[in-house]
């Protein structure tokens, strides 16, 4: 091999003085990591991912890991990553995969925006003592009310009004898929969604029969492959999601590799055993958005117009018109999904170049729809990279209704963004289908993980309204005047219709 | 801070501006003054049919061409002329107040114009927002407001309120906060025959801005409580909803109280709050609207204003 | 009937459902149970997602007929458009999704198909398929085309397989019950002459990529 091995990613060592030699590591670590020679523990450090499985077990804090133990000579255009690329490319000849959302090192909008609070001229409001509402419909609203007055000359509501999805709080956890992920992980998020009051969704791998139990807090996904999709699995869902694309990897398919369709996954996607699952980029009766508003249709008879429709699609750069498309539909919701938005596995020059972000995504949104007098008529659920309180509050003020959560609900399942999730070796138990690795997450305890999160969230996005003055998620929802950016240059601040900060 | 008054007579029999004069001149310590103003409706009974434009020229020239031949283009202008000031030490008369009797010619009217009122807000708007150098601030129907920088008193002793005669009189002392002290900006706020007296800070201002903006309303004052009075006209005179319902929407009961009414109540209001969850108002605020019909008062939900 | 959109949508049970004219798309979607009979042609995607029950069309169908049909019989008795029988998948065996055109298809037939059986007759044609694309994707299932299939019309990832008795007596039912609706004499269908489509592999695309 004329290539040569490239340097490893990470130096593993444990700490001989420290070590008591209980083997741990060997057990925990699925990538073959440590192996046992006579009575010494060996390292290849070339295998770690740095899911850091083995340090979280170590009785001892005995395991230290490196970064890069080895460089190449730095240079700002020739990056490491770009010369592996090339390498691994040269080797293989094939398109490369990654795992988990955009790496590239782009500056955060998120991180640019600043929230506003209260000082003498209104008082801020406690939640503490102070009713602070969160509560949260999805779902298409009246752009209007009509009354009637009764012949006794009470006034009464004329306007009827369509499903909607009351959430608690405005943070939902959004589709990840039975065979990307596993049944364990679904489980903790279900529980903890019921258990918050709101709302996650099945991904696009059908409803495993164990998930039934909190059916009335999933959202059953449609995709391209039509996975597990039949009248029952519609029916079973509080809202329906058609996934059009997902900002890891807008405009192409995606397939989950066949070590990962065993029998369960199999069943609950109604798929053979063993094969690829292939989702075609398009849905092949949808090749319009005439199309798309015919499938939102036969959902929505299919279920008697019961269920709130939503439709996702990747933030790309013409996203408001294909919003406001949708809008004119009788879709209830759409979901963007930001350029940051993770995955089980998508070609990495589509992960880290294809999309635009978020933020920007939900204010272009969200001012097409009011300038087109139909913002009413649909919800914004924003997703792709949201990792805070502080993120999910800007987004609001942005203009979303609600956001979607993901690499942040695996996290506090324990992922540790390894980005290796397409493997099936996720030593969390959760991006993987082996049964000793998942056997590893208890969903009890993984529900109380995911549960403790929203929480904390919660409180703090309560915090942050009462300091700002806002008793109630209506009156931060669009209110751009209550953020301020910092270090944004003049084109993004029109496009987020927002003040510099000290103006 | 601020102070606001608001009285009828509900036999719509009128009285001069002296004695809302001196009620507001007692509230001095409630103000700065960088502006004060008064409402009062049943003013011009000549010209009732008419609306009554009050603008704020910088110039008499470019800024007052370009009005008129807006005013002419829709319409007929029954009569204008200078309001009457008498020069006052406190105030610095930076705009010349001017007033229009104006008709919207019916031939123009159709589709998102369909009516009078339509055609006067689109003028309100477009001047504002456009016309650089003029401000229409009152464009009601026998009513007028009249207001500027300055004391209390002086602005009633500069527009010499007392030789009006309302059946409705409304009037603000100004302590700004989040806006810059300038004539706009000082209060009542006004289209067509709604006028808005607020004290205090609207924290939804935002949200409520980015809602009637989508309607056609534009925001140009600089200040919060101009959306008020767009809110009342957008919910109030183009969706037809009653008072009651406007203030309902605007201050709606909490989610857990909704939860207890009976159902077909609990549905009214939850379908309130879901339609005009934007414009909802938050923050503190005790608000007064003068309307043709009367004059309605609210405070915020948990009652953080007055004070 | 002219049109009308989602006709048994969603439709569970034995029901029995005779449709005079042209129905429009999305016949029979997410439908488990009932019968349609249509007396004329069919729109766009008729069978959508179906699970179980039966279509049998008196005419043509348009594009996308039977996508992801998972079980269930559609019956056309002339031509279909673009895209007949894509994504079919089949996970059980009672659920084994088939799809039986009189005619021909355009191109991509049976594309990404990964269950189920697509049979093209051809009859009244020299050749029963002439579109390109066939099989494109193809991982699971297989498309048996009446008479010989030239090599440049199979899509990627689709291979020929000899059709042989074992074969024929395997369909021989589904040709019989074909010929039923129709009207047409079995015995003309009942020979080997046929050709046998399917995965080169059920995992197509699986050398493409390469870990980071």
């Amino acid at each position: 091999m004329t290539l040569g091995s490239v340097p490893p990613k990470f130096k593993v060592s444990i700490d001989r003085d420290q070590c008591m030699d209980c083997g741990r590591c060997i057990e925990n670590c699925s990538y073959g990591v440590y192996r046992r020679e006579g009575d010494k523990i060996l390292i290849e450090s070339r295998k770690c991912t740095a899911c850091l499985r083995c340090v979280a077990m170590c009785p001892r804090d005995a395991i230290t890991l490196t970064e890069k133990p080895v460089d190449y000579r730095s240079h700002p255009v020739w990056t490491r990553e770009v010369r592996e690329d090339i390498i691994n490319q040269a080797r293989s000849g094939k398109i490369i995969l990654s795992g988990m959302g955009n790496a590239r090192d782009l500056p955060i909008i998120y991180d640019r925006l600043l929230l506003d609070a209260c000082q003498v001229t209104n008082p801020s409001i406690d939640p503490l003592r102070e009713p602070m509402e969160l509560r949260t419909y999805i779902g298409k609203k009246p752009s209007r009310l009509k009354f009637r007055k009764t012949e006794s000359g009470d006034v009464e509501l004329e306007t009827k009004l369509a499903p909607n999805l009351k959430l608690d709080t405005p943070i939902m956890i959004g589709h990840m898929s039975f065979g990307a992920i596993s049944l364990n992980s679904q489980l903790s998020m279900a529980k903890a969604a019921a258990e918050r009051g709101t709302y996650m969704g099945t991904g696009e791998g059908g409803l495993h029969k164990a998930l039934y139990p909190y059916q009335d807090h999933m959202i059953v996904q449609v995709a391209s492959g039509r996975f597990g999709v039949n009248i029952d699995y519609l029916e079973r869902g509080a809202a329906i999601e058609i996934k059009i694309g997902q900002g890891a990897k807008p405009g192409i398919g995606g397939h989950l590799p066949g070590e990962k369709v065993n029998e369960e996954v199999s069943r609950t996607r109604m798929i053979p055993l063993g094969s690829d699952a292939i989702s075609p980029a398009p849905h092949h009766d949808i090749y319009s958005i005439e199309d798309l508003v015919q499938l939102i249709r036969s959902l929505k008879e299919a279920t008697e117009w019961r269920k709130p429709v939503f439709v996702k699609i990747a933030a790309v750069h013409n996203v408001s018109s294909i919003a406001a498309g949708i809008a004119r539909s009788s879709a209830d919701a759409v979901v963007i999904d930001g350029f940051r938005g993770g995955t089980g596995a998508a070609p990495k020059v589509f992960r880290d170049h294809v999309g635009i972000p978020i933020e920007a995504a939900i204010s272009s949104v969200d001012q097409k729809l009011r300038d087109q007098g139909v913002r009413n008529e649909i919800s914004i659920i924003a997703s792709g990279g949201i990792r805070s309180s502080a993120d999910l509050a800007k987004s609001i003020a942005l203009g979303a209704d609600a956001v979607y959560i993901g690499t942040a609900a695996l996290v506090s399942l324990g992922c540790r963004v390894c980005g290796n999730c397409y493997r099936n070796l996720c030593p969390w138990g959760i991006a993987t289908q082996r049964p000793d690795l998942v056997s590893r997450l208890d969903p009890e305890q993984g529900a109380v993980q995911v549960s403790n999160l929203i929480k904390g969230w919660t409180l703090e996005l309560s915090e942050l309204m009462g300091a700002a003055g806002i008793n109630s998620i209506e009156s931060l929802r669009g209110n751009r005047d209550r953020l301020r950016g910092y270090m944004l240059d003049e084109g993004m601040l029109e496009i987020l219709d927002v003040l510099p900060a000290g103006a | 801070m601020c102070g606001i008054i608001g009285f009828i007579d509900r036999t719509k029999s009128r009285m001069d501006g002296s004695s809302i004069k001196a009620a507001l001149s007692l509230m001095n310590e409630r103000g700065s003054g960088d502006g004060a103003g008064y409402a009062a409706y049943g003013i011009y009974p000549d010209y009732a049919d008419y609306y009554a434009l009050h603008v704020f020229f910088d110039n008499m020239a470019e800024s007052k061409t370009k009005v008129d031949e807006l005013l002419q283009q829709w319409g007929k202008i029954v009569h204008q002329e200078e309001i009457p000031t008498t020069p006052q030490p406190g105030i610095k008369k930076v705009h010349t107040p001017w007033r229009y009797f104006f008709k919207p010619s019916e031939d123009l009217m159709a589709g998102r114009m369909a009516s009078e009122n339509d055609v006067v807000t689109y003028i309100v708007m477009e001047v504002n927002a456009n016309v650089k150098g003029a401000t229409i601030f009152s464009s009601g129907k026998n009513m007028g407001v009249f207001k500027a920088s300055g004391w209390p008193e002086d602005v009633a002793n500069f527009y010499m309120i007392e030789n009006y005669k309302g059946y409705i009189w409304l009037a603000h002392n100004r302590y700004p906060t989040n806006s810059p002290g300038w004539w706009g900006g000082a209060h009542p706020f006004n289209l067509l025959n709604w006028s808005v007296v607020h004290n205090g800070e609207i924290t939804s201002y935002g949200t409520n801005q980015r809602y009637v903006e989508g309607y056609g309303y534009k925001c140009t004052a600089l200040t919060d409580t101009e959306v008020v009075a767009y809110l009342f006209d957008l919910l109030g005179r183009q969706h037809e909803l009653s008072h009651e319902m406007v203030v309902r929407a605007l201050a709606p009961p909490f989610w857990d109280d909704i939860d207890r009414m009976p159902a077909k109540e609990a549905n009214l209001n939850k379908a309130i709050r879901l339609t005009y969850g934007s414009a909802l108002m938050n923050g503190p605020f005790a608000i007064v609207v003068g309307t043709d019909d009367g004059i309605v008062g609210f405070t915020d939900r948990i009652k953080l204003r007055p004070s | 009937m002219l049109g009308q959109r989602f006709i048994g949508d969603g439709l569970r049970g034995n029901a029995r459902i005779i449709i005079n004219g042209v129905p429009g798309g999305d016949l029979g979607m997410f439908m488990s149970g009932p019968t349609c009979i249509i007396h004329g042609n069919a729109e766009h995607a008729p069978g959508n997602t179906m699970d179980s029950g039966m279509l049998v069309i008196h005419g043509s169908a348009g594009d996308a007929v039977a996508h992801s049909m998972r079980g269930g019989t559609v019956f056309v008795k002339n031509n279909i458009g673009y895209r007949g029988g894509i994504h079919m998948k089949q996970y059980e065996v009672e659920a084994r999704p088939i799809l039986v055109v009189g005619g021909t298809a355009h191109s991509f037939l049976g594309e990404y198909m990964a269950g189920g059986l697509v049979l093209v007759l051809g009859i009244g044609k020299e050749k029963a398929m002439t579109d390109r694309g066939i099989g494109s994707g193809i991982h699971g299932g297989e498309i048996i085309v009446r008479g010989e299939v030239d090599d440049y019309l199979l899509g990627v990832g689709a291979k020929k397989f000899k059709f042989t008795e074992n074969d024929l007596e395997r369909i021989a039912p589904i040709i019989k019950n074909f010929c039923e609706q129709f009207g047409y004499d079995p015995a003309e269908f009942l020979d080997t002459n046929y050709t046998r489509i399917g995965p080169a592999s059920s995992r197509p695309f699986a050398s493409k990529y390469v870990w980071e």
